[in-house]
């Protein structure tokens, strides 16, 4: 260390800070005093920072501050605001029939975006971002429906759901024929043939006209005696060439021998009626409303 | 580094040192003359001296110009009909419109804003190519309010050497008082500018009322105190700072310029050798320039002009009223500093006769450049439908089969009617053999259809379209949809596909 004060390096003409290790000394460049003043002007901040807003975590707590600043408070005074912004149009979707909302053009839109976003947040999980479905999960866009396609029927569905844990479900059951040995592997064989042969397809007739008693004695009562299906018991129409489980043959034979059944949950507790027509309406918008 | 040489200002009152007969020599050191220049230093204060002169006058009407302009734009109102707003200029975030006298922009027509800012920089360039830094000079909103700050201070604290005695003193009550109300009227023009600001985003009577009554919006109140913050530091603090060592424009117009190009120059031709002149003496073997320094006391920027171009200058010609004055005085032509090409320097000092040489390659390019974007602009303007149509295939799913086969594709429409007035447009759809077209909550339609589309909205409407299995083509095939306003004859036309789903 030397004792000399501002001593002036000949190369830079930059005062030293009088350090020295070895003969190289440390040229004096202190911090541009803006930038100084800002850092101090920081921790200012920072200590009235902790005096007014919620800053120190505490045994069973956190220190409130003087503002007793609260986001999600402030999220939960938002998601306020926005309802009182839309209570006047949740409230015409209330009074409204579902023909009435979707003849007004405005409240349509209302209900279709309430609709889209809501089936967003609920239903695509299931039946896919466009409604478009999937094996197992019905396409909502086409113009098949297991119980009615109609503005009325879509809402029911939506309220109660399909083999929910609603009282009031809408309730069905395929049986499991060969799982459950109500019919010979045989039988279920012929069955397949049978229902291939329903929906326009080749088919063994030597098995299709074996099963067709067999068809009558167990099929007929759901889904009718041309297969047509039923839509009171949410039976599908076996002549049509739209498929919940698969067109493949072995895809049927699966379907009698195990009797696939999906669930829907009932969705009456969980949304407000409001959001559930506005949801109807949606599906129904999707194209394939009756 | 050199600071300020410390003057006796009373002695150097006393015995004033002349330049010549009737021409006291400033003792100014310009701080930011090209010897005192350095890549770190503390900001030497600049006290400018007022000048008076033809570009000073310039100077005051382009600051009354613009800053009119700035603060009374937004409160001409224009006539849209019931429904829009009725101010001239206005910028309407919440409903996403530009309103801009007989023009409304949508945010779709960006474009508009962004050919406006090419025709600004190309302007710009062209100017800049002729006539040299007049933006930075007279028309640049640092320029105006830093000269607007200036004016305060010299009406406060009374004229350059007035204002380096002031800050020599030590604080007195006058001195802080002087200081106080000095930035206390700073501060109020740094609030009105931000003030003047916010009505180009709101409804100029209506918010003053709210401002008034303390009920307009946070964001309003921010938006005020960030422009006053900026400013009073920018235009009251910093000063030639900001053009200094900010502002990107004077070392891309550096890089851009040319010695053709109108400056302010001083004739070092004819001012060459400078030096004190004695009453009497001849005026031969010598330059006109007396170097009294007044060009350096008059600089807003702290430069010398005799330097030569440099980025520093801001074209302002103060520097040209102060010499002016001076020659008067000495009996000698005006004009030792004046707008002038470096190229005159170099023909005078080679004995040619000075010429300016306005149409150059470049100054071509830039009007061409200009007269064409204006074109397109205009002609896009006045070619600019009211009626518009976008169309947006369903993708998920991409196509929908029915159970007997049949496809179907749906598609989201928006009718746009930029009209102020309700409109009824017909939509038709061509190019496929469709067995059914449904809009919903319309219904089965036959187009051409009318829809009705409400004032300066949009409307959505989702529409599906049924092709039989035995029509159904493989891959996809074209369809077009129109709308037209059969009322002044308007169409627009929207190309799409129908998918089928059917392997080509």
């Amino acid at each position: 260390m030397s004792d000399k004060k501002n001593e002036i390096d000949d190369v830079s003409g930059t005062e030293t800070t009088g350090h020295e290790w070895d003969g190289i000394k440390e040229l004096n460049t202190p911090l541009p005093r803006w930038w100084i003043g800002i850092f101090y002007a920081c921790i200012v901040w920072a200590i009235g920072y902790w005096i007014v807003m919620p800053a120190w975590p505490t045994l069973n707590g956190y220190t409130h501050g003087w503002f007793n600043h609260s986001q999600r408070d402030d999220v939960m005074a938002q998601v306020g605001l926005l309802k009182a912004a839309r209570a006047s149009k949740e409230r015409e979707l209330s009074n409204a029939t579902l023909a009435q909302i979707q003849s007004n053009p405005e409240l349509l839109q209302f209900a279709q975006a309430e609709g889209k976003s809501a089936f967003g947040d609920n239903c695509a999980p299931c039946h896919g971002s466009g409604g478009q479905g999937a094996h197992g999960y019905p396409n909502l866009n086409d113009d098949v429906w297991l119980w009615g396609g109609s503005l009325a029927d879509i809402q029911h569905t939506i309220t109660v759901g399909v083999r929910s844990t609603a009282a009031e479900t809408r309730q069905s059951q395929m049986p499991s024929f060969g799982r459950d040995a109500m019919l010979k592997p045989a039988q279920v064989d012929d069955l397949t043939e049978y229902v291939v042969h329903l929906s326009g397809r080749p088919a063994n007739g030597a098995a299709v006209t074996r099963a067709t008693k067999l068809f009558a004695d167990n099929c007929a009562m759901c889904h009718g005696p041309e297969g047509k299906g039923n839509r009171t018991m949410g039976a599908p129409n076996l002549t049509d060439n739209d498929w919940l489980y698969g067109p493949r043959r072995e895809d049927i034979h699966d379907q009698i021998w195990n009797g696939h059944g999906g669930v829907m949950p009932t969705w009456g507790g969980r949304l407000t009626p409001e959001t559930i027509k506005a949801l109807a309406v949606y599906v129904h918008g999707l194209g394939g409303g009756e | 580094m050199t600071a300020l040489p410390n003057i006796d200002l009373r002695q150097a009152q006393t015995v004033p040192v002349m330049a010549a007969d009737g021409v006291t020599r400033s003792e100014a050191e310009a701080s930011n003359s090209a010897a005192n220049r350095k890549l770190y230093k503390s900001r030497v204060p600049i006290y400018p001296k007022e000048m008076d002169g033809i570009y000073r006058y310039i100077k005051w009407a382009m600051m009354a110009f613009t800053l009119s302009i700035y603060y009374l734009v937004p409160w001409l109102r224009w006539d849209r009909g019931a429904g829009a707003p009725h101010q001239a200029v206005l910028v309407d975030m919440t409903h996403e419109r530009l309103y801009f006298f007989f023009i409304e922009i949508w945010p779709q027509e960006v474009y508009y804003i962004t050919g406006l800012l090419i025709l600004s920089a190309v302007a710009l360039f062209l100017i800049n190519a002729l006539f040299g830094r007049l933006w930075c000079g007279y028309s640049c909103p640092q320029t105006v309010w830093t000269d607007l700050f200036i004016w305060v201070e010299t009406k406060i604290e009374g004229d350059r050497g007035a204002r380096i005695r002031l800050a020599a003193e030590p604080w007195t009550l006058r001195k802080v008082a002087k200081r106080v109300s000095k930035h206390a009227i700073w501060l109020g023009f740094a609030v009105a500018t931000g003030g003047a600001w916010v009505f180009y985003f709101n409804d100029a009577p209506t918010l003053l009322h709210q401002l008034m009554t303390g009920a307009a919006s946070f964001g309003v109140y921010s938006a005020i105190a960030i422009l006053a913050f900026t400013t009073y530091t920018l235009g009251g603090l910093m000063r030639e700072q900001v053009c200094t060592y900010m502002c990107p424009w004077p070392r891309i117009q550096a890089a851009m310029t040319d010695n053709e190009a109108l400056s302010v120059t001083y004739r070092r031709d004819r001012g060459e050798p400078r030096g004190a002149h004695r009453k009497g003496e001849p005026w031969d073997n010598r330059g006109s320039c007396i170097d009294c320094n007044q060009c350096v006391a008059a600089c807003p920027m702290g430069i010398d002009i005799r330097d030569g171009s440099q980025l520093e200058c801001i074209n302002c010609a103060l520097c040209v009223d102060a010499c002016d004055e001076v020659m008067l005085r000495i009996g000698q032509p005006k004009g030792l500093i004046a707008f002038d090409t470096e190229a005159n320097v170099l023909r005078r000092l080679k004995g040619d006769k000075p010429r300016f040489r306005f149409l150059r390659p470049r100054t071509m390019l830039y009007s061409a450049i200009l007269v064409v974007v204006s074109a397109i602009m205009l002609f896009s303007l006045v070619d600019r439908r009211t009626v518009d149509l976008d169309v947006l295939r369903d993708r998920n799913p991409n196509f929908v089969t029915l159970a007997d086969g049949a496809v179907r594709n749906g598609y989201t429409l928006k009718l746009m009617n930029r009209d102020q007035a309700p409109r009824v447009l017909n939509l038709a759809v061509s190019g496929i053999a469709a067995r059914e077209i449904n809009i919903i909550g319309v219904g089965v339609v036959v187009p051409p259809v009318p829809l009705g589309v409400d004032p300066d909205r949009v409307r959505t409407l989702r529409l599906l379209i049924t092709v039989d299995r035995s029509r159904v083509r493989p891959g996809t095939q074209a369809v077009t949809f129109s709308l037209t306003d059969p009322a002044r004859g308007e169409t627009r036309t929207v190309e799409t596909v129908f998918v089928s789903g059917d392997q080509k």
